[in-house]
């Protein structure tokens, strides 16, 4: 699985602007039209492939038990047992997580950057390693190793999903970090009498808040996808409350509350990449592009 | 790009033995890429063996006239003929053209000797043979050593030369080369200009050859082609385009002018009080008020207290001093022999004279050529 | 960075070690062989073959149709169907488990759209050994979001063939056939290695899906690791998940050895 966390995100989401890879030039008309139809044949099956399930889910959501088209699966979700826990939970589990991770990742971040920048090296090693220890593993191991005064609260989980993030969480601060020129930002506001609280709370983060709130979102979107855990240490998060639900209403409410899901994804990456894309407007403003 | 006052070298032509390189001739090309007029009726013929150079600013078409060539590009209407055969249906891996990119065209999955032997697999030649002539040509640009590296191991002139090889491979029949110096620094450009020429005169392969760098041009080639926008402004041996350029931006595109206001009147003008035959060419049939286009060394210069211009900047360029003097108000620059230039200080009183044979003349004002003129 | 290292070791840290101690650990104390010697035989062994056939089903199949999907989208000329489908591959391939498992409920399951769809079309899933709740539907799910995380990591591989190459191939002489044998795949080819490893290790390690769809019941390692923290044990074996998850470690650890080798690789020649 690809939690948001997992190696997806490594890679760019933002929708870079590229030119078309080169096709051959010559060859006569009649086969540059060829290669164009199979082209079309491809991009049409994907999407096809694609809006399927997603087809399936919208409708399975707008149906009622009856088969007809109907809301009822969205109202009846507020009211479902155990629907608001869940929610409350996992909110508070989400908050816990992007305190933890802000307060841990932004000065390492910026440490790092400003004063040991070989060691940047290290750093993403080590931000890869949970892909390396996925989550299953890594639940076991806590669950071995960790004290039962630990284990009895749910704030464990925020301090694993903390680990989780920590791949993107730290690329999108250093993306941010390293597009603003951060030691001279440093440099100017010490040289101007500025300590280091005051630096790091009046310049340096107001010009990261783009990369910031980024990597919040995609934090946002781990906690609240997030199921080997949770499940395994026996709380019940959304995800795991959508598995365990189970009434007569045939799969309506869970594929409902999915869809939702889906959908706060969908939302929540649009956002960071609107976010990253005014983050590198805002450096390039700043060098004068 | 600095305009140093550039002689022009007569190239020594080798004689080119009949029927090695190919003849080209490109009849009337026309290619538009949506409002732009990129090769407006192009005509232009390439003796055998000749090395043609291609020079012009950037979008003048040069580039689209190399790739129509290679068949890279289709045309709207002209044709392409090579030894009598038009390529209008003749695919551009079948063309048996030779071509070398401006950077970064080696394949970086392969060493140098694999890299200059591609072109001869593609024609199913054993392997022996193969590395047989891969080396041979890796030698001829000096580079047998380099024979097992790939191209990330190697510099950006090593890696032209080694592009340059793999062209001559397939013994061509036109050599193509999009501007091959650009991406490279100052000295190494200079030692493959040399190395370029020598291999082309050895080995008699029509060449085209495409830069907006007219000092490359000037040295390498047996005949220059101007272009602007898509049409050919002169075509002429590079002596006889620097001495006589027939329209005003040749004038300033190769070599420096200065314009001059001054007055036609039955076919001579008066410059710096002197009376001067008006040059055949572009501008002989205007009349009235033109501008008179003058090279640095068209013009002499002599310290005078009574003389109407004063020096305003000095540019020292080594052997050569170039000096700007304002008359009236009319800029105009001067070459003088350094020793001379020492004694001409700014703020000086000079007096200038022509001592061309004819001067060239444009309409007043007529065309602005990018970066060629913007230099002291 | 003391806090960091501090915090990395504790969650990262800790937890590997405790898996790697426990599994040499026996039931009553004391160092043992028997749990590793355990996993690779009978059930867990299975559980080893069939993650390793899922992981890398799993990465072949989206691979390979990824690298021309990607190729598909890359040569169009139009520059929003480029930008929609990078915004789309980035959005299916973080579709997360529990939720993209419950639209595939909604599509393949036994009252799913599709489903009724083809069974119109006079075509029954279960006679084609296709289903949802077992290793086939599994493995369809995972294709799901494999194929968008395929198409984002190969794009800018796709983009770093220069144009260049293909012209200079057609130069010398090389159909479009040739340049892609003799150029462009072996060009591309360290960054489809590297695309695949990730898609393996991805899926070799994934849970959520495969639990909510098989409910714990066919031989994966990660569920029978599940199993375990679940309490399914028999007698005498505690231990042996810690080992399952171990051999997890190793297998895991290798792939993202060789991929940092091959992505070395792939940097160098596509500068």
């Amino acid at each position: 699985m690809a939690p948001i966390g997992g190696p997806g995100s490594l890679f760019e989401f933002e929708a870079v602007e590229s030119e078309p890879v080169a096709e051959f030039s010559s060859g006569a008309p009649t086969r540059r039209r060829r290669i164009r139809w199979w082209r079309l044949v491809v991009l049409v099956l994907a999407g096809v492939y694609f809006l399927i399930p997603i087809y399936a889910g919208l409708k399975f959501s707008f149906e009622n038990v009856a088969g007809h088209l109907s809301d009822q699966a969205f109202r009846d979700l507020p009211s479902a047992p155990g629907f608001t826990a869940a929610l409350t939970l996992s909110l508070k589990l989400a908050l816990a997580t992007v305190v933890i991770s802000t307060v841990l990742m932004v000065p390492t971040s910026i440490y790092v950057h400003v004063r040991v920048p070989q060691l940047r090296r290290l750093l993403d090693v080590v931000t890869v390693l949970p892909i390396v220890i996925p989550p299953i593993v890594l639940i076991v191991g806590v669950l071995g190793a960790f004290p039962q005064w630990a284990k009895a609260s749910p704030y464990l989980l925020s301090f694993m999903y903390v680990i989780l993030a920590m791949p993107f969480v730290y690329r999108s601060l250093d993306a941010g970090l390293g597009a603003i020129d951060l030691k001279t930002l440093a440099e100017a506001s010490r040289s101007l009498g500025g300590n280091w609280f005051k630096t790091l709370w009046r310049v340096i983060l107001p010009n990261i808040r783009p990369a910031l709130l980024s990597a919040t979102v995609l934090t946002l979107a781990l906690v609240f996808g997030e199921y080997t855990m949770a499940s395994l240490d026996l709380w019940t998060t959304i995800p795991v409350w959508i598995v365990q639900f189970n009434t007569s209403s045939n799969g309506h409410i869970q594929v409902a509350a999915s869809m939702l899901g889906l959908v706060g994804t969908w939302i929540l990456l649009v956002l960071v990449v609107s976010l990253d894309r005014s983050q590198s407007r805002r450096s390039r403003r700043k060098l004068g592009a | 790009m600095t305009q140093m006052k550039v002689t022009p070298m007569t190239n020594s032509m080798v004689q080119p033995t009949a029927g090695v390189g190919a003849a080209v001739s490109l009849e009337n090309l026309v290619r538009t890429f949506g409002a732009v007029r990129a090769l407006d009726g192009l005509t232009l013929k390439i003796e055998p063996g000749e090395f043609m150079a291609l020079l012009g600013p950037s979008g003048c078409g040069k580039t689209t006239v190399l790739r129509v060539l290679a068949g890279f590009e289709l045309l709207d209407s002209g044709r392409v003929v090579v030894d009598g055969v038009d390529l209008r249906d003749v695919s551009a891996r079948k063309r048996d053209m030779g071509m070398v990119f401006q950077s970064y065209s080696l394949f970086p999955n392969m060493n140098a000797l694999n890299n200059v032997a591609f072109g001869l697999r593609m024609r199913k030649q054993s392997s022996s043979v193969r590395r047989k002539k891969a080396v041979e040509l890796l030698e001829m640009v000096g580079l047998a050593d380099q024979a097992a590296k790939y191209p990330h191991q190697m510099s950006g002139g090593q890696q032209q030369r080694v592009a340059l090889a793999r062209a001559l491979a397939i013994e061509p029949r036109v050599l193509l080369l999009d501007e091959p110096l650009s991406a490279l620094d100052a000295i190494v450009r200079a030692e493959l200009r040399d190395q370029i020429r020598l291999l082309q005169q050895r080995l008699a392969i029509t060449t085209v050859f495409v830069t907006h760098d007219q000092e490359e041009v000037l040295s390498m080639a047996d005949r220059v082609c101007v272009m602007s926008r898509g049409h050919i402004e002169q075509v002429a041996p590079p002596s006889e385009l620097y001495a006589r350029p027939v329209t005003a931006f040749v004038a300033q595109f190769v070599g420096i002018s200065s314009r001059v206001p001054v007055d036609v009147s039955n076919g001579e003008v008066v410059v710096f009080g002197q009376r001067c035959p008006v040059r055949s060419g572009e501008g002989s049939t205007l009349t009235g008020g033109v501008d008179a286009l003058l090279r640095p060394e068209d013009i002499a210069i002599e310290v005078d207290a009574e003389g109407k211009g004063f020096v305003t900047r000095k540019s020292f360029f080594g052997a050569m001093t170039r000096v700007v003097v304002q008359t009236g108000d009319i800029s105009v620059r001067v070459d003088v022999r350094s020793d001379v230039g020492s004694d001409i200080d700014l703020g000086t009183h000079v007096r200038l004279s022509i001592v061309a044979r004819d001067v060239l003349v444009a309409s007043r004002q007529e065309v602005v050529v990018p970066d060629a003129a913007a230099t002291p | 960075m003391a806090p960091f290292v501090i915090y990395s070791f504790l969650g990262l840290g800790i937890p590997a070690l405790a898996v790697i101690y426990e599994a040499f650990r026996g039931d009553s104390g004391g160092w043992t062989l028997s749990n590793v010697n355990e996993i690779v035989h009978g059930v867990f062994l299975t559980g080893f073959e069939n993650s390793l056939k899922l992981g890398l089903l799993s990465a072949l199949i989206p691979g390979v149709l990824g690298v021309f999907l990607a190729y598909a989208i890359q040569t169009s000329k139009s520059n929003t169907l480029r930008r929609l489908s990078a915004t789309a591959s980035g959005v299916l391939a973080n579709f997360g488990g529990i939720n993209l498992t419950f639209i595939f409920i909604a599509t393949l399951g036994s009252t799913g759209v599709l489903t009724y769809w083809l069974q119109d079309l006079g075509i029954k899933l279960t006679s084609i050994g296709f289903n949802l709740y077992s290793f086939s539907g599994v493995l369809v799910v995972y294709m799901y979001f494999q194929l968008p995380l395929m198409v984002l990591v190969i794009t800018p591989a796709l983009g770093g063939l220069r144009a260049n190459w293909r012209e200079a191939a057609e130069n010398m002489g090389a159909s479009s056939w040739r340049y892609w044998l003799h150029v462009g795949v072996p060009v591309l080819l360290p960054s489809i290695l590297g695309g695949m490893l990730l898609l393996f290790g991805s899926a070799f390690a994934a849970y959520a899906t495969a639990e909510t769809l098989t409910l714990g019941l066919i031989a994966l390692s990660p569920i029978q690791i599940g199993n375990f923290l679940n309490g399914n044990v028999i007698a005498g074996q505690t231990h042996v998940g810690y080992a399952i998850a171990f051999g997890m470690l190793i297998i895991l650890a290798i792939t993202m050895i060789v991929y940092s080798l091959v992505r070395k690789r792939a940097s160098k020649w596509l500068q």
